[in-house]
């Protein structure tokens, strides 16, 4: 039996779970993305399909994903802000002059646009899961549709009809896409993948992830503030 | 050529260090920076001041001693060491931020000289081969092929000067550690020593306070020995399988 764990000691054991649980998370935000854009298949499309996520495995299996992806962001922030107090008290001193050869501003900036996905997550919960931003047009509140299902179309669509709340949205996908530029190729490499070929994916890898995202997940308001899906 | 500098001085350890600015007047395009350096301590011993200390041996770009970050840039704006680049690359009346390698690991020991030997303790914790190999074999007695021997070589190239934890964001060493991971880990003799090699030495390279990677290839970019970060990748596979795999 290995005794031998490379976290939390060891900076690449760190790395590794970072790159493990982005990953995952990547995963979510594919799979809720392409869940999403059932919306432009109209009402029925995305009703039952919010119907069979709340109510897959006798509504256990929501609640086991949930806990899963509490878990998984709790790990992934942990070890963001534990790597970056270290990576801080690596360099006590900063430098006099700013000389970054190549490094993206996206890649220097992880925290920062990690932050703003995250309080936007407590918004999106906040938004569409609780009702408590908009009490008056959540799925629980407003008419289920004629099949008796929980209307997810009248409420999206209620909800990005409103300017700002659109704007806040696309906005926060625009940082999930900075974040992804990077993170979406870089765990080849955390993962000790990146060699040779392999690492030649990295870049559109992250840009290529990033952008089906942003544009993916941007289609939804926009299509709504501009009337497209009413 | 006439420059400004401004140069990082500091008297000790433990003295918090301040820039200072001095004209340099007297600079030929085809002077090294050190060889600029030189004359204006020059000057200022001429005028009793304390010259600027700066760490220098071969000036041949292949002993790592010269450590000079400038403009934001370890070794300067070329590829190569700051004894390989030349005043040619800067322009007449550019203002020049001339500083150490900045890294808790590197702590300063005066002015632009920073202690390095953390990276001798890495090398210490694993970057040898223990097992008798005896006497020097007959060539072409052990077979190597030639990509793995190239990709030894490679790895093999690095000098230790510390460019790649002065260019990295976090300070981090893990291009230095992976070269020298590697260079043993791939060629046969490395072989038995494999996972205890790249465990003890990450192990030392956390205890020194270095940095984690952010997958940036800032080190890559600023490597005089232009060592690859593929080497990254290949000793963050070693160790993710040492970890896996030793029964300790």
């Amino acid at each position: 039996m290995s005794s031998f764990v490379p976290i939390p000691s060891s900076s690449i054991g760190c790395k590794f779970f970072m790159g493990i649980t982005g990953l995952l998370l990547i995963g979510f935000v594919l799979g809720h993305m392409t869940g999403n854009l059932l919306i432009f298949m109209g009402p029925e499309a995305i009703n039952e399909y919010g119907e069979f996520l709340q109510t897959m495995g006798h509504g256990v299996l929501i609640w086991v994903a949930r806990i899963g992806l509490v878990a998984i962001f709790t790990i992934h922030m942990a070890l963001a802000f534990a790597l970056r107090n270290k990576n801080n008290n690596a360099r006590p001193v900063p430098y006099g002059a700013d000389g970054t050869i190549q490094a993206s501003w996206a890649s220097r900036h992880m925290m920062l646009t990690g932050i703003v996905i995250f309080l936007f997550l407590v918004y999106h919960i906040a938004h569409f899961t609780v009702g408590a931003i908009d009490p008056d047009n959540h799925k629980e509140v407003i008419a289920r549709d004629i099949h008796n299902k929980f209307d997810i179309y009248s409420m999206v669509v209620k909800g990005f009809q409103q300017p700002l709340v659109s704007g806040l949205y696309i906005l926060a996908q625009l940082a999930l896409g900075l974040h992804l530029s990077h993170g979406a190729g870089s765990w080849l490499q955390s993962l000790g993948l990146a060699r040779g070929w392999v690492r030649k994916l990295i870049l559109p890898l992250g840009y290529g992830i990033a952008g089906i995202i942003v544009v993916g997940n941007c289609s939804i308001p926009v299509s709504i503030l501009l009337g497209w899906v009413k | 050529m006439k420059l400004t500098l401004k140069v990082w001085r500091q008297n000790n350890p433990s003295d918090s260090g301040r820039f200072v600015e001095y004209q340099a007047n007297n600079v030929v395009p085809d002077m090294s920076f050190l060889e600029m350096l030189d004359v204006v301590n020059g000057d200022l011993m001429a005028q009793g001041q304390e010259p600027i200390a700066f760490d220098h041996d071969c000036r041949e770009g292949i002993c790592g001693s010269c450590s000079l970050v400038i403009n934001g840039r370890a070794h300067g704006p070329t590829r190569g060491t700051t004894c390989q680049t030349y005043m040619r690359n800067f322009s007449d009346g550019q203002t020049l931020v001339i500083e150490p390698w900045r890294a808790k690991a590197f702590p300063v020991l005066r002015d632009l000289v920073c202690d390095r030997s953390a990276f001798d303790r890495i090398t210490q914790a694993g970057g040898y081969i223990s097992s008798n190999v005896g006497g020097a074999p007959d060539g072409n007695a052990l077979p190597i092929p030639k990509v793995v021997a190239d990709k030894a070589m490679d790895a093999a190239e690095c000098i230790g000067c510390g460019a790649c934890v002065a260019a990295c964001k976090n300070a981090s060493a893990m291009l230095f550690v992976s070269a020298k991971v590697s260079h043993l880990g791939l060629l046969p003799q490395g072989q038995p020593e494999r996972t205890a090699r790249v465990r003890k030495m990450v192990s030392q390279m956390d205890k020194e306070g270095f940095g984690a990677c952010t997958n940036q290839y800032e080190c890559e970019a600023a490597c005089p020995k232009e060592i690859s970060a593929d080497f990254i990748a290949r000793m963050n596979g070693d160790y993710l399988w040492a970890s896996v795999t030793t029964e300790e």
